[in-house]
């Protein structure tokens, strides 16, 4: 079917102005991912899919200019004993970056596997993107496919003994960024990803993770914290047998932040954990888009985002779960809720189930309210002044989220940040 | 201590009167009880001195050892010495108990220009109180009040309130709810409390909690009013008799 003239100008100007890296063995798969571009055309103010956050600024010719963030503030992972793979406005940065060797992991550069002829990244470059195109398009991860300029093929063969942190700075108020990411967890194999950092004036990644029968990836991210960066990321996830993916995304700041996360239980007993937590104030508009499919028995997923929203900000949820014909004994839960601090802020949700299966319990609710004011009482007449009490409350509707990342130090510094923002806003 | 004096009391929202002239003295060291019909403004009279919204006084005073309650946000009263023990004690997903301990402790030392109880110390004490109202450590863990049933809610009222030792402690019917035992525990808890510099106002509608809780001066509130006021044996002629006597006598 023909684009319509408006998007197809739109899609092909933006085109214009990308250029195929040297794409050695990547390359068919960037060439084919450029033809699904143009099939879908870029997002339009009119998709379905993009009725509540505007994609005009993330597909536009030019990154909106973005100040970066002035103070002082060491990374939020700084404590932790990680492997740290640097990347400056998208340009993976070998200086800062540490030794990229680690027991258990084969850590490559997006551009050495291009270099390549053979590269057991080759076979799931693209792949797991291109299945997520259906049955919803998602053209700015094609784009990414195709143009990605760096990123990193990560390969879990055991269990490396630290974790593995993606570090987004932003250096540059222009930048536009575009990274790939490819992970592959092997069977028995476990890692935590971390990625923290706002990456650019305009960032848009994707990373498709493949996870083998019993592999397990945690992955904790911490969107910062300039205020007027943009970012559109896809998490491309596939889950074998008895595998585990928990992934939590915190964001602060950021003018526009679309979340994409696409999961395929595709084992039996598989389990798929996706949540987060945001906080925004003022001009933040905040997106996660959620699409769950379970294609295997016994698989348990679980969707839980929550958000805080104040001055004006919006907050959008799009959640489906879809269960397959034959995906019996599904346990499928998704909650979203929205705190909204002032009559100024919204939450605009939409929930979806779509069930072929008989032997399933799926559940999902969406709630968007203010501050319990019984509770605000509560705490004050034991002596909390109110904006304490305020803060505890906040921190108490975040919990649900926070509580999905297991690793009990990692769930500590998010807290730490998220009070970190509440108390510079009193 | 406590100062009540023509207290006229509405609803905010409403041209509804509910307190129509409270007349009320509580002397530090003595224990007042309050009876009353439902709806009488038992629980309004105390959410009014603890400073909780909704409420509009358009008449009458209260002060707090001479300083004017009516005038102080809520946890400033609380500052000042004031608890309510609820008649329904908040949940609070999310908040642990332990935590929203600490929390009201510190603010309340802190308010009163006291350093900060260590972490070592608050546990001590919290593990001490706790131990004698039958408080385990999972209740302490969980969230506050949630999931809890209704007597182990006011067991934790008066844990909050051995932990803060206020002033001037309100319980608004802390025995409902309560199997025998429990009422047992939680009397003496307020027993524990009792001592010349603290008041109590127990509002209460049965006599059983007063057989442990040996009340200074028992008021009957009818109507938004004190209407009769009186000794120990005026719990007893209630809970003989009813109100139908004394609210005859007094119209
Ligand atoms: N927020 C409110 N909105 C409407 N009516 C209220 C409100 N608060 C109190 N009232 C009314 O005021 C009156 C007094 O209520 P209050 O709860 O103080 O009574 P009480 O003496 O504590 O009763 P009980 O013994 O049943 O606990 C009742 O008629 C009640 O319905
Ligand atoms: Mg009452």
């Amino acid at each position: 079917m023909a684009l319509p003239q408006a998007k197809q100008t739109a899609t092909e100007e933006r085109l214009a102005t990308l250029s195929l890296p040297d794409a050695g063995c990547t390359r068919k798969a960037r060439e084919a991912a450029i033809a699904r571009v143009r099939e879908m055309g870029l997002p339009g103010r009119r998709d379905e899919y993009w009725k509540y956050t505007r994609p005009d600024t993330l597909v536009s010719v030019e990154a909106p200019h973005a100040a970066l963030f002035d103070g002082e503030e060491p990374d939020i992972f700084h404590d932790f004993d990680r492997l740290q793979i640097v990347f400056i406005d998208g340009v993976f940065s070998p200086e800062q970056s540490d030794d990229l060797t680690l027991e258990g992991v084969s850590i490559d550069r997006l551009e050495d596997i291009c270099c390549k002829d053979i590269h057991w990244a080759k076979d799931l470059y693209g792949v797991l993107e291109t299945r997520g195109q259906v049955p919803v398009q998602r053209p700015l991860a094609a784009l990414n496919t195709a143009f990605a300029s760096d990123g990193v093929a990560i390969r879990v063969t055991g269990k490396p003994s630290k974790p593995i942190n993606l570090v987004y700075r932003h250096a540059s108020e222009d930048s536009d960024a575009i990274l790939h990411h490819i992970v592959r967890v092997e069977s028995d194999a476990e890692v935590t990803i971390l990625e923290n950092g706002p990456a650019a004036s305009r960032f848009n990644k994707c990373m498709e993770i493949d996870i083998a029968d019993n592999g397990t990836l945690h992955h904790i991210r911490a969107q910062g914290r300039d205020h007027q960066r943009r970012a559109a990321t896809h998490m491309f996830t596939r889950l074998g047998k008895e595998s585990v993916y928990k992934s939590f995304t915190l964001t602060v700041n950021g003018v526009l932040t679309r979340n994409e996360q696409v999961v395929e239980l595709t084992g039996d007993d598989a389990v798929a954990h996706v949540a987060g937590a945001c906080v925004g104030d003022g001009d933040f508009h905040h997106d996660d888009t959620v699409f769950v499919t379970h294609d295997a028995v016994n698989c348990e997923s679980r969707q839980v985002f929550k958000k805080v929203l104040r001055n004006g900000a919006t907050g959008v949820f799009q959640g489906k779960i879809l269960v397959k014909e034959g995906a019996q004994k599904t346990d499928g839960y998704q909650i979203s809720q929205s705190l909204l601090l002032d009559d100024d802020s919204q939450f605009l949700a939409k929930p979806e189930l779509e069930i072929y299966a008989d032997d399933v319990a799926c559940s999902h609710g969406s709630t968007s309210g203010a501050i319990d004011e019984t509770a605000l009482f509560y705490l004050r007449s034991r002596g909390v002044p109110v904006a304490d009490a305020t803060d505890m409350l906040t921190l108490a509707f975040l919990a649900e989220a926070v509580d999905e990342i297991e690793n009990e130090a990692l769930s500590e510094v998010i807290v730490e940040r998220l009070q970190g923002w509440l108390s510079r806003r009193r | 201590m406590l100062e009540i004096k023509n207290l006229h009391v509405k609803l905010e929202e409403e041209e509804k009167e509910i307190l129509k002239g409270v007349d009320l003295t509580v002397e530090a060291g003595k224990v007042h009880a309050i009876m009353g019909p439902n709806g009488s403004g038992k629980s309004t009279l105390s959410y009014v001195l603890s400073g909780r919204d909704g409420y509009e006084v358009t008449d009458g005073a209260a002060t707090l050892d001479g300083e004017d309650l009516l005038e102080m946000e809520p946890e400033e009263r609380a500052a000042a010495g004031i608890f309510l023990a609820f008649q329904y004690p908040v949940e609070i997903p999310g908040v642990g108990n332990m935590t929203f301990l600490r929390t009201a402790v510190n603010a309340q030392r802190k308010a009163r220009g006291q350093e900060e109880l260590s972490a070592a110390d608050f546990l001590k004490l919290v593990r001490e109180k706790a131990k004698s109202l039958k408080i385990d450590a999972d209740m302490l863990k969980r969230p506050v009040n949630v999931g809890f049933s209704g007597g182990e809610k006011k067991r934790n009222e008066i844990l909050q309130m051995a932990m803060l030792e206020p002033k001037m402690c309100i319980l608004d019917e802390t025995d409902s709810g309560l199997d025998v035992d429990a009422m047992k525990l939680v009397s003496e808890g307020v027993n524990a409390l009792r001592d010349a510099g603290r008041g109590f106002l127990v509002i209460t509608h049965y006599q059983r909690l007063l057989d442990h809780i040996k009340p200074d001066v028992v008021h009957i509130m009818a109507d938004g009013r004190i209407v009769k006021s009186g000794g120990p044996e005026l719990a007893l002629e209630v809970e003989n008799n009813g109100y139908a006597d004394i609210l005859a006598e007094v119209n």
